[in-house]
């Protein structure tokens, strides 16, 4: 045998090794092949279509907000936005330039676009500017040569037809912020708008509707490839409230400049058929973010366009508070339509001297002529006599001291003190003192504007517990509605009282008087000190109000309701620091009022 | 000394030789890189550009080498064994020194109208090298420790220089290809299992020679999920490709993974899980099966052949292009390490399509030259 024989034998064994080698190559192959495409298959086709498939939402048109009348006052408008998309225009500088020629840009925008470019990656958009005008879409759209990179995108955004003047009522949406709290996948979706206050926040779910969906196939850039599916949303439902658009607008409209607020119901059902809070602002300012110069000016203001003081602001009733006191007296027992109590201009009280508005006094007068005149005296003697703890639950069967929930935001219960209150309150023992400054709705009580109406019109009705309310009640929910425990004789004397100072010689708001077909008004005024006129002052020359800074010149509150037989309105007005009840609030009421017969809201 | 020098094997003819060849083993190549076309013209979403169109042009310039490699007279391969060899040698020496900076590792010498990479070429110069020795040495000389600590030192020399480069992959499969050549020459076994323990206690020392890269491709092999979007990422995305490729896979042309760029190097290194996931577990057996028959018709020469010199050579080029196979394969699907062996014939890139063309010639060359006898001993 050769050696090279013998080294082609030992070749020979030695393959064979080398192929057993190969085929143990092969069986790992071949099992690790099964059990990747046959055995785990399926979650790895889980996994590839995660990685592809990107579920987005589509956002539902928010639901229409209709007056009673049926005229639209929230909507969708149709949104023009430009957007850039930075790998679509070969200089992107150039692009910009070129729209900032034609389309200003602030500095806090240009400021936001530039992060945006360096931030983001270069296919996906760049909101350039939002909320665009006709006009400018088309000059973009005439300029789109010069303009490469730049879209215009069509969506929806909520729009306020009446701008300012429902502000307080539906509030407005925004962007969901980061304590929003999220339940529904629909708030992660950018650009979806939540109510943020007012109606659109307390009917937020009703007005939402339900998002659709649709699946996208996406790159391992994020980039979309294709639509995969669509399923539909469902539109928001339609909200239809009790306010009539032209007393909204009429009620608006007569307090002027002045800040305050005024809310009308209809006394029998309930039905909040104006509800305004002065100033106001305009609510489209924040569908797409409000500016920070927008902001701070309302936020600065300071007659708080902000708040909603028909809800929110809570003052002493002043004067008007003597209707639940005289109420409370009459059931009580404690006086009756004779009793007379006699006005010297001044009482003491313990140690402390209690005047009447008129320091000459009014001499003796029964409880209409009280009421007419606004005499304090009678109702410092009558407070005292009554008791507050009878009067506090007077004032909480006819709606004050608790929160009536209308669904605005940051709706206040007002206060009705007691003897328990205080001690608890103050850890310190009711006082006489403390007994006739409530009587005249000073001191301690504290109402909303809202709370007073429903207190007017809880009494001008008959006694029935209406509640207000922006929604229609039903019939069933009417035939519900309970009667107070309140005899219908003092009613009608208290109802006189309240004709009288409007229709009486002498009544303290004569001037806003009105006639309308045989419709007259009653009403109280009410005038609350927000700070005494002070020695020096006097001394200065200062006696009258209107020489006082505006912030510490008195409220003035009027209260009324028309017709006076089967009364159908009732309103309350404030103006803050408006000084004088019967001089300022009561034309206003009046303006409403007479505006509600005319128009006869049923 | 005595040669007949003929350059093209006149005295068998060429005609003669031509017919002799596997046409069955042919036909296979050419079926691989038809595969590797169309599999490319996936990867550019159906498109013959960038890939697809150059893919199948090389190849046919390939395919020419090929034959050309093939018709030469087998005696010159043996004649230029070492020369081969040390200009291999040499040109791993010049890109170390100053090589072109590719892939941020030195493997390139530019020659201005391409590129070579001395590393490819030392693979085949090391087959031929070791062939030529084993042929020449004695059978005593084989079992003698002196007898091979030349040829070792000569294995162990290009490798440590294409480790640096640093190419592990390559550097490995250099290593073992030889280490099978070493193997089948008839060395002890014993001897194997000596120098095995040796090198695996000198790898913690190695570990600290490699790169960080390197290192972190060897722990990522460990643990893929170690870091999911960087070094794991490109396994993770890989198995994904398989499995949701499923038994008949998602069709051509509509590999998700593939074509939304989830899989990264999809027309080089990670061409079979492209293909798997658009033809299923049937397509990724098919490529095996094609390879496997390859490979089997490899041994099958090397046994026919009565020629020493041509079975070592035929055995070691087809190992070679068995860890090609294997090695791609296997990292794809996370059974090794990604160390970046592209699968021949299937995934882009000229220098590995020439370099096995190559190798397919020499193969068929020893395979048609089975009656030739190299007489001449030294």
């Amino acid at each position: 045998m050769s050696r090279i024989d013998e080294k082609s034998r030992i070749f020979g064994h030695r393959v064979i090794w080398v192929i057993v080698f190969n085929l143990i190559a092969l069986v790992v192959i071949v099992s690790r092949l099964y059990y990747l495409q046959v055995y785990d298959s399926a979650k790895y086709r889980v996994m590839s279509d995660e990685n592809r498939i990107s579920t987005r939402f589509l956002v539902p048109p928010r639901g229409v907000i209709y007056d009673r009348n049926g005229e639209i006052i929230a909507k969708n408008e149709q949104n023009f936005q430009a957007l850039l998309i930075a790998e679509q225009a070969p200089n992107i500088h150039d692009t910009l330039t070129n729209f900032g020629n034609i389309i200003d840009l602030t500095d806090d925008e240009q400021q936001r676009i530039e992060k945006n470019i360096k931030q983001k990656q270069r296919f996906i958009p760049i909101k350039l500017k939002d909320g665009l005008p006709w006009n400018d879409v088309s000059k973009i759209l005439l300029n789109a040569p010069d303009l490469p990179g730049i879209e215009i995108d069509e969506g929806l955004s909520r729009y306020y037809p009446y701008a300012d003047l429902y502000a307080h009522v539906l509030g407005y949406v925004g962007p969901v912020a980061d304590k929003d709290k999220k339940d529904s996948p629909l708030y992660l979706v950018p650009g979806f708008k939540i109510g943020k206050s007012g109606l659109e926040k307390s009917f937020d779910y009703r007005l939402q509707g339900t998002g659709g969906t649709v699946k996208l196939e996406v790159n391992a850039y994020g980039r979309v490839m294709k639509e995969i599916e669509r399923k539909g949303g469902k539109e928001g439902d339609s909200l239809t409230i009790t306010i009539d658009s032209r007393l909204q607008k009429a009620a608006y409209e007569a307090f002027g400049d002045n800040s305050g607020a005024a809310v009308v119901l209809n006394v029998n059902t309930g039905e909040i058929l104006a509800l305004v809070s002065t100033p106001s602002f305009d609510p489209n300012l924040f569908t797409n973010g409000i500016s920070y110069k927008h902001w701070n000016a309302l936020l600065n203001n300071e007659r708080t366009p902000l708040i909603n003081k028909a809800v929110s602001g809570q003052y002493s009733p002043g004067s008007t508070f003597k209707i639940v006191v005289a109420l409370a007296a009459l059931e009580a027992g404690a006086i009756n339509v004779n009793t007379k109590y006699n006005c010297l201009g001044a009482m003491d009280v313990g140690t402390t001297k209690f005047h009447c508005w008129k320091h000459s006094g009014h001499g003796n007068l029964n409880v209409i002529e009280a009421l007419k005149h606004s005499c304090d005296i009678f109702f410092y003697e009558t407070a005292l006599k009554v008791g507050i703890d009878k009067i506090q639950s007077m004032a909480e069967r006819l709606g004050l001291g608790q929160v009536l929930h209308v669904g605005l935001d940051n709706e206040k219960g007002g206060l009705i003190p007691s003897q328990s209150w205080k001690k608890s309150r103050y850890g310190t023992a009711w006082t006489r003192g403390d007994s006739a400054n409530s009587g005249i709705g000073q001191g301690y009580v504290l109402v909303t504007p809202l709370q007073l109406a429903t207190m007017l019109a809880r009494i001008v009705n008959g006694g029935y517990a209406i509640k207000p309310t922006f929604i229609k009640p039903t019939d069933k929910q009417l035939n519900k509605i309970k009667r107070l425990d309140i005899s219908r004789r003092h009613i009608e004397i208290v109802k006189q009282g309240m004709f009288e100072v409007v229709n009486g010689l002498g009544g303290t708001a004569g001037k806003a008087r009105f006639n309308i077909n045989g419709a007259q008004m009653g009403g109280k005024t009410g005038t609350t000190q927000v700070r005494r006129i002070s020695m020096q002052e006097r001394r200065r020359g200062i006696t009258r109000e209107e020489k006082l800074p505006w912030r510490l010149r008195n409220h003035a509150l009027f209260i009324g309701f028309t017709p006076i037989d089967n009364p159908r309105y009732a309103v309350a007005v404030i103006v803050e620091h408006g000084s004088s009840g019967s001089g300022v609030a009561a034309p206003i009421a009046s303006k409403i009022l007479q505006k509600a017969l005319l128009l006869d809201i049923k | 000394m005595y040669y007949r020098m003929d350059f093209l094997g006149r005295g068998s003819g060429l005609r003669d030789k031509f017919w002799r060849m596997s046409f069955t083993y042919i036909g296979l190549i050419i079926l691989l890189a038809l595969i590797g076309t169309i599999t490319l013209y996936s990867a550019a979403n159906g498109s013959w550009n960038p890939w697809a169109l150059k893919h199948i042009s090389r190849f046919v310039l390939a395919f020419a080498l090929m034959l050309i490699m093939a018709v030469v007279d087998m005696r010159y391969y043996y004649k230029y064994a070492y020369w081969f060899y040390f200009i291999s040698l040499l040109l791993l020496f010049a890109v170390e020194i100053g090589g072109h900076v590719g892939m941020g590792a030195q493997r390139w010498i530019n020659l201005g109208l391409f590129k070579i990479q001395p590393s490819e070429l030392m693979k085949i110069g090391m087959v031929l090298f070791l062939a030529r020795y084993f042929n020449a040495i004695t059978m005593q000389g084989i079992r003698s420790v002196r007898g091979i600590i030349i040829p070792a030192a000569m294995v162990l020399l290009p490798v440590v220089m294409i480790v640096l480069e640093p190419d592990l992959g390559t550097g490995l499969m250099v290593l073992f290809t030889s280490a099978i050549m070493f193997f089948v020459a008839g060395v002890q076994w014993w001897k194997f299992v000596a120098v095995g323990g040796a090198g695996g206690a000198l790898l913690p020392i190695v570990w600290n020679f490699l790169h960080e890269y390197q290192r972190n491709r060897v722990l990522t092999f460990l643990d893929p999920e170690r870091d999911p979007l960087g070094a794991g990422y490109h396994i993770i995305q890989s198995k994904i490709a398989f499995g949701s490729g499923g038994i008949f896979g998602k069709g051509f042309l509509h590999g998700t993974q593939t074509h939304l760029n989830f899989l990264p190097e999809k027309h080089t290194d990670f061409i079979f899980t492209m293909f798997s996931e658009e033809f299923g577990m049937l397509g990724s057996l098919s490529i095996i099966f094609i390879n496997m028959m390859i490979i089997a018709l490899g041994y099958l020469f090397a046994f026919r052949t009565r020629n020493y010199f041509a079975k070592l050579v035929i055995l070691g080029l087809n190992t070679n292009y068995f860890l090609y196979v294997f090695i791609n394969i296997a990292m794809v699907m996370g059974v090794l390490p990604v160390v970046g062996i592209p699968l021949p014939l299937i995934s882009y890139g000229g220098t590995v399509m020439f370099s096995i063309m190559v190798s397919f010639g020499i193969i068929l060359c020893m395979s048609v030259s089975q009656n030739s006898n190299i007489s001449i001993e030294d």
